[in-house]
């Protein structure tokens, strides 16, 4: 993975010195809270209902087992022993306080990490498919190229002040595990004519209050200009983006109110201009960033382990496990290992101080000392032998991190919703918990098959709701919380928009409701057919019938 | 005019807080100043906004409460939670750690 130079260390100590100065001078009374805010932000330091909350940047979602280890003291000495991983491979801790925060991000910045730019209107943390570098159906690693990315979106100076945030999302698989199409700028790794790998480019997706499926504006950019071409959306963007309304400030409003096409043209007028004006890196520093990246030293195995053959015949838990948590490598005779962050009535997508030193460690014997973060709240050994899947697993059942739910109905995105978050209208995690409950038995889950259950406490979606293959979003009725139900949503390749199904159910009823649809799905559905399947096939009415027949 | 109190977010560590009647700061809603009339609220406020000045704390506000015999919580879910916590255990369930 990549390792910091020394501008990289300098960048990131500095800044620690910057803002130790600046909380000094806040709680001095120097600086005024209007003058503080925007330099805790550019900091990932909110205000949140309870406490401070500090987001840290997990870059792509992949870290060292050192990282993780200091993710952990992290939780341990600065906040309540736990964090939460974040739908953008980030981490966030829910109780610094604020004369502690220059120590934690010194800490931070002794494992080379930072919470620079995780809010603010500036480029995000870029993320990337988790399984990057080593999944079976890749075309190239997207990782070379989010490091490119991180480097030159970093602190660059004519993009600092965007007209709002900015996300960036690569995969280098045509099967979107990183749901790229409602991103800003998506990049997908794509085989151009003659067998050149180049990227198509997607602009102006996203969620919140304007939900939209990113357009594609170049179908194969070749990679040497990545960077250039990058530039020159940015630049349309930050000329024409609407600073005069926040909720219309972001890419996608503009993409769509200028049109594709209109948008593309302008893309490309720019970029004719900069093309040639030094923005791209020179082969030799892509071959650089790509070292860093390159394929660790493999043990030469068979694709047919035996004695993993034999495991799985031998203990059905194990067998149900590694028929849903594992997915196929590119090396014979490896797996990825996801490890669930959404065990029964657990908050999705947290982790104690105690379970990441585990997982540290257990990465270290296992994994080559390496953990990644999903945008689905998970976590992934990208490198473990067949033959110690076992040993693996004993190992993580022992810190509940094998619950076999990946993609099915247990296996929820949630975002921290009204327990802790300022902008949430409504709870979302007891929802979360609930519906775990409410489908805890495995037969059951494994029955009703792949359905992705997406919930977020406000309409800014941080919990992809609109992405789900069933999305909830909390919604305040007269200080009381509801639950609007979509259907019908991805956020893979096969991108598209839930729908909202009618009114929204109270608290009491929203998990009810989910049960009624899974429900139609069941008694609907043709062999083989997911969830998603057959809900496009049969449309809204039927589960209309169900949930409101009554009334 | 609804019952009321005012709160703010402590400048250290973010912890909710409430007004008190001699014009200090208390964890507890049931510490906190009640407010009955647009003047106590704009008195109210003019006491926060020296606090802010003082730095203590931020973003103080008005919140309607209901007071019960004994004790008061606020009137919406969002001013309960925030000034029980969080309605869920931290991290993962205790029986899973």
């Amino acid at each position: 993975m990549y390792r910091y130079d020394e501008f990289d260390q300098t960048l990131v100590d500095e800044r620690v010195v910057q803002f130790r100065d600046q909380v000094q001078r806040r709680l001095s009374g120097e600086l005024t809270e209007p003058q503080f805010k925007p330099l805790r932000l550019m900091n990932g330091l909110y205000m949140q209902l309870h406490a401070y909350m500090l987001r840290v940047a997990i870059p792509y979602g992949m870290m060292s087992s050192e990282q993780l280890r200091m993710l952990a003291h992290i939780a341990r000495r600065y906040d309540r022993g736990y964090g939460h991983f974040t739908t953008r491979q980030n981490i966030q801790y829910n109780w610094p306080k604020l004369p502690e925060v220059p120590d934690l991000l010194a800490d931070l910045a002794k494992v080379q990490m930072n919470a620079i730019q995780t809010s603010g209107n500036s480029f995000r943390n870029t993320t990337a498919d988790q399984y990057g570098g080593v999944a079976a159906d890749e075309i190239e690693d997207p990782r070379i190229w989010s490091e490119i990315i991180r480097q030159w979106s970093t602190l660059h100076p004519e993009f600092s002040f965007l007209p709002r945030k900015f996300k960036i999302a690569v995969t280098g698989s045509p099967n979107d595990r990183a749901a790229v199409r409602f991103h800003d700028i998506g990049i997908v790794i794509v085989e151009g004519d003659g067998g050149e790998i180049g990227f198509e480019v997607l602009v102006g997706g996203g969620l919140g209050r304007s939900p939209f499926v990113a357009k594609t504006i170049r179908d194969f950019l070749p990679k040497q200009h990545l960077l250039s071409y990058l530039e020159a959306i940015l630049r349309v963007y930050n000329q024409l983006g609407r600073r005069d309304n926040l909720f219309k400030a972001r890419i996608k409003i503009l993409v769509h109110e200028t049109g594709t096409e209109e948008f593309a043209r302008l893309v490309e007028d720019e970029w004719a201009q900069i093309k040639d004006a030094g923005v791209d890196l020179s082969v030799e520093e892509v071959g650089r960033i790509k070292a860093y990246f390159a394929p660790p030293v493999y043990e030469a195995l068979d694709a047919d382990v035996a004695e993993f053959r034999a495991q799985r015949d031998a203990d059905p838990d194990f067998d149900l496990w590694a028929g849903t948590n594992l997915a196929p490598h590119r090396q014979p005779g490896y797996a990825i290992v996801n490890l669930s962050l959404k065990p029964e009535g657990g908050p999705p997508g947290d982790a104690t101080a105690d379970q990441m030193d585990r997982v540290a460690d257990l990465a270290d014997t296992f994994s080559l000392g390496e953990i990644r973060v999903t945008h689905e709240q998970n976590l992934v050994f990208a490198h473990v032998r067949q033959a110690d899947l076992h040993e693996l697993w004993t190992e993580l059942t022992a810190i509940a991190m094998t619950t076999p739910n990946m993609g099915l109905i247990t296996d929820t995105i949630c975002c921290p919703g009204l327990d802790y978050c300022n902008l949430a209208n409504a709870r979302s995690i007891p929802v979360a918990q609930r519906i775990s409950r409410r489908f805890a038995d495995l037969k059951l889950q494994h029955n009703i098959g792949e359905l992705r259950i997406k919930m977020s406490g406000c309409i800014n979606a941080c919990g992809h709701h609109h992405a789900g293959h069933i999305g909830i979003l909390g919604v305040d009725r007269k200080g009381e919380e509801y639950y609007q139900i979509t259907l019908g949503g991805s956020g893979a390749e096969d991108a598209s928009i839930g729908k909202v199904i009618g009114p929204a159910f109270s608290e009491d009823a929203v998990v009810d409701a989910v049960a009624t649809v899974v429900n139609v799905y069941v008694a609907k559905r043709k062999d083989g057919e997911r969830f998603l399947d057959t809900c496009r096939r049969i449309g809204p009415e039927p589960f209309k019938e169900k949930l409101y027949g009554a009334h | 005019m609804n019952l009321r109190t005012l709160t703010a977010n402590r400048l250290g560590d973010g912890a909710v807080v409430y007004l008190t009647g001699d014009g200090d700061w208390s964890r507890s809603i049931n510490d906190g100043r009640l407010i009955t009339s647009t003047e106590e609220g704009d008195d109210a406020l003019r006491v926060a906004r020296r606090c802010l000045e003082a730095h203590a704390v931020v973003e103080p506000y008005l919140i309607d409460i209901i007071a019960d015999t004994g004790s008061r919580r606020p009137a919406g879910t969002r001013e309960l939670i925030r000034s029980r916590g969080p309605s869920i255990a931290a991290g993962v369930p205790a029986e899973q750690r």
